[in-house]
C-alpha cells in the first residue's frame, strides 16, 4: 500500500507543477505590460521600481518563476493591489471560513444522500425509491444559485428565520450549507444508489442469505462496507468542490468565501490576489483527492493489501 | 435410516413483463439420511432454481413458489415462518455455489467469515468461534489456517476458496448439504482434490447431500441416487448403479450417449437434435418430445407421470407406462392430467 | 469489407425500441424537442421584444398581457426567456462542439499510443481537473476576458477531460480486440484503424456523455453569466437574468423564479434524455 500512495504522491506532483505554472503565467497572458498591470493606478517611479525588484519583472521569465515560487513557498502571496494587504492574509482568513462552511454542507450532504441512497436501493421501485429519484434528479438539474436565491427568497425574505447574507454567527452559515449540502446529497444519493444496487447483486449477498443471516444484517454489514468503496471518491469530490468550487453559492449570500476572492479579484484587476486564490484553491483540490485515494485504499482490502 | 428431504410436486415461476416461466413444474424426489444424491441435467432445466427453492431462497420479485411440499424432518419448509427458515440456513441446511471466487466477502477477513456464521448459529462468542474456525479451516486442509483465517479472499485461489465456502458451510454440522455445481468452475486438477474433500467430509459428518452438477462423472464418483431433470421436472430416478447400467428415457439415453466411450474410438458425439424448450412455452404433452426420436401418439397430448418403470427405477415417459390417461395412480397420489384444473395444489402460508 | 461497425443494424433498431420505452428518455426527449423548437423560432415566437422594455411597466407580476411578468427594465420575462434559449443552446452547442472534438482526438491518440504520450496527455489532463468544476471555467475567463465568445471557450476547455477520458477508455478496451489485430496484420495505418474501426464502436458512452455534458455545460455557463463572467447585458441569458433579479427579489419574486426554471428544466431533460440513452445503450438487458 505504501507504494500504492508513493505512486500517488508521484503523480501529483507534475499537475502541481502545471497549476502553479499557470497561476505564474497569468499575469503573462492577460493582455497588456505586467508591470502596468501590477502598479494599478500608481504611476510613482519609486514604487514602480520596486515592483520590478520585487517581482524580477526585467528578468527572464524562468526566473521570474523561480522566484514566483519561492516566494509562494514562504507563504508569500504578494500584495492587494486593490488592499493593499498582503494576500496571504486575504486567503488565510477566506479559506478558513470556506472550510468552514464546507465542513458544514459536506455533513448535511452525507448525511441526506447516504440515508436517502441505501433506502432506496434496499426498497427498490416503492415510493420512497421513487421520490427520492425525482428528489435527486432535480438536485443535479437545479442551478445551485438558483436554489441558493430561493431558500433566500423563502427562509430569509419571506420568513426571516435567517440572515440573507454576510457572516457572523453559524446561522448565517444554515442556508448556504442548506444549498450546497443539497445539492451535493442529490449526487451522493445516486452514486450510493447504484452501488448498492451493483453491490445487492453480488454473490456473496446471496452466500450470507443462505447462511441465515437477517436481512438487516445483511444490509448493514455485509452489502454496505462494499458499497461505500466508491462513494468515498464522490465524497472527496464533492467536498473539494466546496472548498473552491461554491462561488455561486457565496455570491448569492454574499458570503466572504474564497471563490468570491477570486471573482472580485477578476473584477477589480487584482492579479496577485486572483493567482494566490487559483493556487490555493487548484493545490487544496489535488491534496483532497489524495486523502481520498489513500482512504480508498485504507478501505478497500483488495488494494491495501496487493 | 429415515427420510431427511421429501419435496412433492414443487412448482417455481418466475414473471417477467408478461410472461410467466414455469421453471420448476411439479418435481419431486426424496433424499434419506445419509445419502448423496445427485441431481443431473443441462444449463436451465431448474437444478439450481431447486435448491433455491428448498432454502426458500428465491427472489420474490420475479420469482415465487407456487406450489408443493417440502418436507424436511417431517416439517413442510414452505409452511415455515421466515425466521424458522433463517434459523435453518447454515445451520440445518447449508448451501455451496458455484462460484467460489465471487461467493466470500471481498472486504471481510476469512476467518471473521467462518467465525461469523458460527457465532450465528451456535451463539459462542468471539474467540471462541474465531476458534472453531481455524479448526475448521484446517479441517478441510487449508495449510497455514491462522495465518489464512487473517487474510482476504483475493489473496486466496479458487480451489482454496472453495475449501473455506465447505468449511464455512459444514462448520455447523448440517444434517444436509446442497452443492450447487461445487467444482464446475476450478480447474481437472484442484476439481478432483475438492471432490474428495466432499467425500471426506460427508463420511466423517454423516451429511446427507443434494449435489447438482451437469458432470456425469462427479456423479458416478459420489452419488448413491441419480435424479435426471429436463426443463422444470424430472424424468428419470434411480440409484446411480441402474441408471448407468440401463438408462431408460430417452433424453438420459441421449445425455448418456454424449459421453465418449473411453474403450472405443468414435468419430462423431452422437448429439440430441433440436434445443431446451422456452419455459415460458412449454408444448403439450411430454416436454421432451419435439426431440425424441422415439415419441409416438400419447406423447404429443399428454404429460407421462413418474412411474416406477422397474424396482426403485422410475421414470416419466410413455414407452414404460399404460397408454390410458384416466386414474393412473402413484405413489404421490393422482396425478393431474396436462390441460385440467383440478391439481392438488398445497397454497404456500406465512 | 463495407461493414466496419461491429453494430449491426439490427442492433440500432433494438436500442431505439428500447429508448421510446424509456420513460425517463421519453420524458427529457419531449423536453428537448420543446427547447430546440423554442431556441430555432425564438423571436418569431415571442410576443414582445426581448430587449425593449415599457420602463412604466416594471417589475410586473404574472398577468394577461405579460405571461410570466417583467423584469426591471419593463421588459416582457416570456420574451426574454424565449430568446434566451437560442442563446444557451449555442453555447451549448459550440462549447461541447470544441470539447468533443478536441477530447475525441486527444482521447484516440492517449488511448491507442500509450506510454509516454498517454501519461503526458493523462497529466495535463489532471491539470485541468485539479481546479474544482465551476472555479476552471472562471481561471479561463480570467485570461481571456469576459464575453459570450470567450464563455464558449471557457465551457468548452472545462469539458475536454470528461470527453478524453470516455475516448480513452473505449479505445484502450477496443485495440486489444481481434479486428483491430486483424486490420493492423492486413497494413492499414493507424488513422485508418482509428477513424473507421475504433471510433464507431466508442459511439455508444460517447453520445451518452456528450447528451450530459451539454447539462453541465448549461449550469456552468448560466453560472459565469450570474457572476458576470459570462454573456454581457442586455442580452437575455438566462443566468444574467437571475442576476438582475437579485436586487428585486423582495417586490418581485417571479423575475427571478422563471429564467432558474427555465435552466432546471434544460437541464433536467438533458440528465433524463441521458440517462434513458445510457440505459439503452447497455448490452445488458435488463429485467
Amino acid at each position: 500500500m505504501t507504494r500504492y500512495i508513493a505512486r500517488r504522491i508521484v503523480m501529483l506532483l507534475p499537475v502541481l507543477f502545471g497549476v502553479s505554472l499557470i497561476s505564474f503565467a497569468l499575469l503573462h497572458m492577460v493582455p497588456g505590460d505586467p508591470v502596468t498591470l501590477l502598479a494599478g493606478d500608481q504611476a510613482d517611479q519609486a514604487f514602480i521600481q520596486n515592483l520590478k525588484k520585487e517581482y524580477g519583472l526585467d528578468k527572464p521569465l524562468h526566473v521570474q518563476y523561480y522566484q514566483f515560487i519561492s516566494h509562494v513557498i514562504r507563504c508569500d502571496f504578494g500584495t492587494s493591489i486593490r488592499s493593499h494587504q498582503p494576500v496571504a492574509k486575504l486567503l488565510r482568513e477566506r479559506f478558513v471560513f470556506t472550510a468552514q462552511l464546507a465542513f458544514l454542507s459536506i455533513i448535511i450532504a452525507a448525511f441526506i444522500g447516504l440515508i436517502a441512497g441505501v433506502i432506496s436501493a434496499t426498497r427498490r421501485y416503492s415510493i420512497f425509491d421513487n421520490l427520492s429519484m425525482v428528489g435527486s434528479l432535480f438536485g443535479i438539474s437545479m442551478p445551485i444559485f438558483w436554489l441558493a436565491l430561493l431558500l433566500m427568497l423563502v427562509f430569509s425574505v419571506s420568513l426571516g428565520w435567517f440572515p440573507a447574507g454576510g457572516k457572523g454567527t453559524l446561522k448565517h452559515l444554515v442556508l448556504p450549507a442548506i444549498a450546497l449540502g443539497a445539492s451535493s446529497s442529490a449526487v451522493i444519493a445516486r452514486m450510493t444508489r447504484a452501488s448498492m444496487l451493483e453491490v445487492i447483486r453480488q454473490d456473496y449477498i446471496r452466500t450470507a442469505r443462505a447462511n441465515g443471516f437477517r436481512e438487516i444484517i445483511v444490509i448493514s454489514k455485509h452489502a454496505l462496507k462494499n458499497a461505500m468503496i466508491p462513494v468515498i471518491t464522490v465524497f472527496g469530490l464533492e467536498f473539494g468542490y466546496m472548498l473552491g468550487g461554491a462561488v455561486l453559492t457565496e455570491t448569492v449570500f454574499s458570503l466572504p468565501g474564497l471563490g468570491r476572492l477570486m471573482v472580485d479579484g477578476i473584477f477589480q484587476r487584482d492579479y496577485p490576489v486572483v493567482q494566490g486564490a487559483m493556487l490555493l484553491v487548484a493545490t487544496t483540490f489535488v491534496v483532497v483527492n489524495l486523502i481520498t485515494d489513500i482512504a480508498y485504499s485504507f478501505v478497500d482490502p483488495r488494494i491495501r493489501y496487493e | 435410516m429415515g427420510q431427511l428431504l421429501q419435496i412433492t410436486d414443487l412448482e417455481t415461476h418466475f414473471y417477467s413483463s408478461g410472461k410467466t416461466t414455469k421453471a420448476l413444474d411439479g418435481v419431486s424426489f426424496e433424499i434419506e439420511e445419509g445419502e448423496t444424491f445427485g441431481l443431473v441435467g443441462e444449463s436451465g432445466c431448474g437444478k439450481s432454481v431447486t435448491a433455491l427453492s428448498i432454502l426458500r431462497l428465491i427472489p420474490d420479485p420475479p420469482g415465487k413458489i407456487v406450489g408443493g411440499k417440502i418436507l424436511f424432518k417431517g416439517r413442510d419448509l414452505l409452511e415455515a415462518t421466515e425466521r424458522e427458515i433463517r434459523s435453518m440456513r447454515g445451520k440445518e441446511i447449508s448451501m455451496i455455489f458455484q462460484e467460489p471466487m465471487t461467493s466470500l466477502n471481498p472486504v471481510f477477513r476469512i476467518g471473521q467469515q467462518v467465525a461469523d456464521v458460527i457465532r450465528l448459529h451456535q451463539g459462542t462468542g468471539e474467540r471462541a468461534s474465531m476458534q472453531k474456525a481455524v479448526e475448521m479451516l484446517a479441517k478441510v486442509h487449508i495449510p497455514d489456517a491462522e495465518d489464512v483465517a487473517r487474510r482476504f479472499p483475493h489473496q486466496l485461489s479458487g480451489g482454496m476458496r472453495q475449501r473455506v465456502m465447505i468449511a464455512m458451510e459444514l462448520s455447523c454440522r448440517p444434517s444436509l448439504l446442497i452443492a450447487d455445481e461445487p467444482t464446475t468452475a476450478l480447474d481437472v486438477t484442484i476439481q478432483a482434490q475438492i471432490l474428495e474433500l466432499v467425500r471426506e467430509m460427508r463420511d466423517e459428518l454423516q451429511t446427507s447431500i443434494l449435489l447438482i452438477t451437469h458432470d456425469l462423472g462427479v456423479v458416478a464418483e459420489l452419488c448413491d441416487q441419480v435424479a435426471v431433470m429436463y426443463a422444470g421436472s424430472i424424468v428419470e430416478r434411480a440409484t446411480v448403479d441402474k441408471i448407468f447400467a440401463g438408462p431408460k428415457h430417452p433424453y438420459t439415453q441421449g445425455l448418456w450417449g454424449a459421453i465418449p466411450p473411453v474403450d472405443e474410438e468414435k468419430s462423431v458425439l452422437s448429439v440430441i437434435p433440436g434445443s431446451v424448450p422456452d419455459l415460458s412455452e412449454l408444448p403439450q404433452g411430454c416436454k421432451f418430445h419435439p426431440r425424441c426420436s422415439f415419441r409416438f401418439d400419447p406423447c404429443t397430448r399428454t404429460r407421462p407421470p413418474l412411474i416406477e418403470g422397474s424396482p426403485g427405477h422410475f421414470v416419466s415417459c410413455w414407452l414404460y407406462t399404460n397408454h390410458s390417461t384416466s386414474g393412473i395412480t402413484r405413489e404421490y397420489g393422482s396425478y393431474p392430467a396436462a390441460g385440467t384444473s383440478d391439481a392438488n395444489r398445497t397454497q404456500l402460508k406465512g | 469489407m463495407n461493414k466496419t461497425s461491429v453494430v449491426k443494424t439490427g442492433q440500432k433498431r433494438e436500442v431505439w425500441r428500447r429508448l421510446k420505452r424509456n420513460r425517463a428518455a421519453v420524458t427529457g426527449g419531449v423536453i428537448l424537442l420543446v427547447f430546440l423548437v423554442v431556441s430555432l423560432l425564438g423571436p418569431l415566437i415571442a410576443p414582445y421584444p426581448a430587449n425593449e422594455g415599457d420602463l412604466t411597466k416594471r417589475l410586473e407580476a404574472p398577468s394577461r398581457a405579460h405571461l410570466l411578468g417583467t423584469d426591471a427594465l419593463g421588459r416582457d420575462l416570456l420574451s426574454r426567456v424565449i430568446c434566451g434559449a437560442r442563446i444557451s443552446l449555442e453555447i451549448q452547442i459550440a462549447a461541447v462542439m470544441i470539447a468533443l472534438i478536441i477530447g475525441t482526438i486527444i482521447g484516440m491518440i492517449g488511448g491507442y499510443y500509450g506510454g509516454a504520450i498517454d501519461h503526458t496527455i493523462m497529466r495535463v489532463m489532471d491539470i485541468l481537473l485539479a481546479f474544482p468544476g465551476i472555479f476552471l471555467a472562471i481561471a479561463i475567463v480570467a485570461v481571456l476576458g469576459t464575453g459570450l465568445t470567450n464563455l464558449i471557450f471557457a465551457a468548452g476547455i472545462y469539458s475536454i477531460p470528461q470527453f478524453a477520458r470516455v475516448v480513452r477508455g473505449s479505445v484502450i478496451t477496443l485495440k486489444e480486440r481481434e479486428f483491430v489485430e486483424a486490420a493492423r496484420v492486413a497494413g492499414e495505418t493507424d488513422t485508418n484503424i482509428l477513424a473507421r474501426y475504433i471510433l464507431p464502436n466508442s459511439m455508444a458512452p460517447l453520445i451518452v456523455q456528450t447528451t450530459l455534458r451539454m447539462a453541465t455545460v448549461l449550469l456552468t455557463a448560466s453560472g459565469l453569466s450570474f457572476l458576470g463572467l459570462g454573456v454581457q447585458p442586455p442580452a437575455p441569458e438566462w443566468g444574467a437574468m437571475l442576476s438582475n433579479s437579485r436586487d428585486y427579489l423582495v417586490t418581485a419574486p417571479h423575475a427571478a423564479i422563471v429564467p432558474g426554471f427555465a435552466i432546471m428544466l434544460v437541464v433536467m431533460g438533458f440528465n433524463l434524455f441521458g440517462d434513458g440513452l445510457r440505459d439503452s445503450l447497455d448490452p445488458r438487458l435488463r429485467d
